[in-house]
């Protein structure tokens, strides 16, 4: 067609090799759709890049695996790719669904915000409001750690637990995932905290093992705390902090 | 307690970085079926199936399948140790999310991993190298005294006898476009700066060299 199109015929080994920048890689996904021969032959020259890629395999951080099972705790998988009209907004879908799915929601945020036992009251509107704040904070977990500004910072605290924090400073949102996390003991739980020059505000609370959003500003704070504290938090920590990660500047 | 990843560091001239000491043990992930006692593509096929549907402990056993080829590509071509780390675990955190949509059709979960991966490496590079603004020229200029001793470190350090010896039937210039490309995330206008060579003559070698490296390695799709 257009000298463009001509041009894009050549291009399956430079995209297999991710040697097209940006533009041209959309370009190209874009012609891919149209296009069986290029289709076919990417799909071999990714087959060939992927063999490069194994041949330099090397054992992941030790640590790593942990991380990553607590982190998928509060991401929510993307449906299967649909032509158009399947798209619906998957909230929509949610609410579509009768209670059990409502509840099954509200026990996936009670997971993920940490415990909060959201799902004992049996009022229909109010599962539902919950399920949409559910979603909510998953869809607002997702979001952050696939900014495309996102970073990234590990920790150990003092109690073992390994941490991570990633924050994007475009969406001013930062996440909290924490891994090993020891019991907190009975009529306590865990506070986190973000410095702002030197005071602390609170940034809520987490029981066990998961990921949660970060409250508060994190893009002014200079570092991320956690306290243990009595049941329902504090308005300054009373305890020395288990740990502090200083956030990407 | 961390310090915060050197992000927007400039990124280092090309240079190997080691990693992690001489015993290091590289475990390439196996393609044909059943080596080191390994789960087959078509058993990852099976678990990506169960992934796809929230299964996390068929995630568990994806990470230990798919973890040493993600850490390895990333690492490759991030090069920066702590970097390359996040890296990867953001993608395999990717890969849970995205298991929905991996299409077996389209080629094998290990393919479908390392072209997540080496798109977020790429990605990281290239966002580093726009984060420090550095000049093309500049680039060009590193990679060209580099890049002989690239091809030679890659070649010594590359685990998998077969692809060592696919790579070495390649003209060295098919082999230095490929490589620059893969394993240092170099754009095709990098590379054909990087080898002093016109654009359309590195695109050529790039498909020659990977229809040879194709043809070699008996890939199927
Ligand atoms: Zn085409």
């Amino acid at each position: 067609m257009n000298h463009h199109t001509t041009d894009a015929h050549t291009l399956a080994a430079a995209y297999a090799l991710g040697a097209l920048d940006d533009d041209e890689r959309k370009d190209f996904d874009a012609h891919l759709q149209t296009c069986e021969a290029c289709r076919q032959e990417a799909a071999e020259f990714q087959a060939t890049t992927a063999r490069l890629a194994a041949a330099v395999a090397q054992p992941p951080p030790p640590g790593a695996k942990a991380q990553v099972m607590a982190a998928v705790d509060g991401v929510r998988q993307l449906p299967p790719r649909v032509p158009a009209a399947g798209a619906a907004p998957v909230l929509g879908g949610i609410l579509r669904r009768r209670a059990v799915s409502l509840a099954l929601a509200a026990t996936v945020a009670a997971v993920a915000l940490g415990g909060v036992a959201v799902w004992q009251t049996q009022n229909e509107q109010e599962l539902e409001q919950q399920a949409r704040q559910a979603q909510q904070q998953l869809d607002a977990v997702s979001a952050v750690l696939a900014a495309p500004d996102a970073q990234t910072v590990h920790g150990k605290a003092a109690n073992g637990a390994l941490t991570t924090v990633v924050s994007s400073e475009q969406r001013n949102q930062a996440v909290f995932t924490a891994a090993n996390l020891p019991a907190p003991g009975a009529g306590k739980t865990y506070q986190l905290w973000l410095d702002h020059d030197g005071t602390m505000l609170p940034a809520g609370l987490i029981d066990h093992d998961g990921t949660v959003i970060l409250a508060g500003n994190p893009a002014d704070a200079g570092a991320v705390g956690l306290t243990l504290e009595p049941d329902g938090g504090s308005p300054q920590p009373t305890t020395d902090p288990l740990l502090l990660m200083a956030l990407p500047a | 307690m961390d310090a915060p990843p050197p992000d927007g560091r400039p990124r280092p001239p090309l240079r190997l970085l080691p990693t992690g000491g001489a015993v290091q043990v590289n475990q390439p992930l196996p393609f044909g079926a059943g080596r080191n006692g390994r789960a087959a593509p078509s058993d990852l096929t099976e678990t990506m199936g169960k992934v796809a549907r929230g299964d996390k402990q068929a995630f568990s056993a994806l990470y230990d399948a798919l973890a040493p080829l993600v850490f390895g590509i990333v690492l490759k071509v991030v090069r920066d140790r702590a970097q390359s780390e996040e890296v990867a675990q953001e993608v395999m955190i990717d890969l849970w999310r995205q298991a929905a949509r991996y299409r077996p059709d389209a080629g094998s979960v290990q393919t479908w991993a390392a072209t997540i991966a080496h798109r977020r490496a790429v990605d990281r590079v290239r966002s580093a190298q726009a984060a420090a603004d550095r000049e093309h020229a500049q680039a060009a200029r590193e990679h060209t005294t580099a890049f002989d001793e690239v091809a030679e470190q890659v070649e010594t350090r590359l685990e998998s006898e077969q692809v060592r010896r696919c790579l070495r039937g390649l003209t060295e210039l098919q082999r230095q476009a490929v490589t620059l490309a893969y394993y240092q995330g170099l754009t095709y206008r990098e590379v054909a700066e990087a080898l002093r060579t016109p654009l359309p003559t590195i695109k050529t070698r790039m498909r020659d060299g990977l229809i040879r490296l194709r043809d070699c390695m008996g890939v199927t799709t």
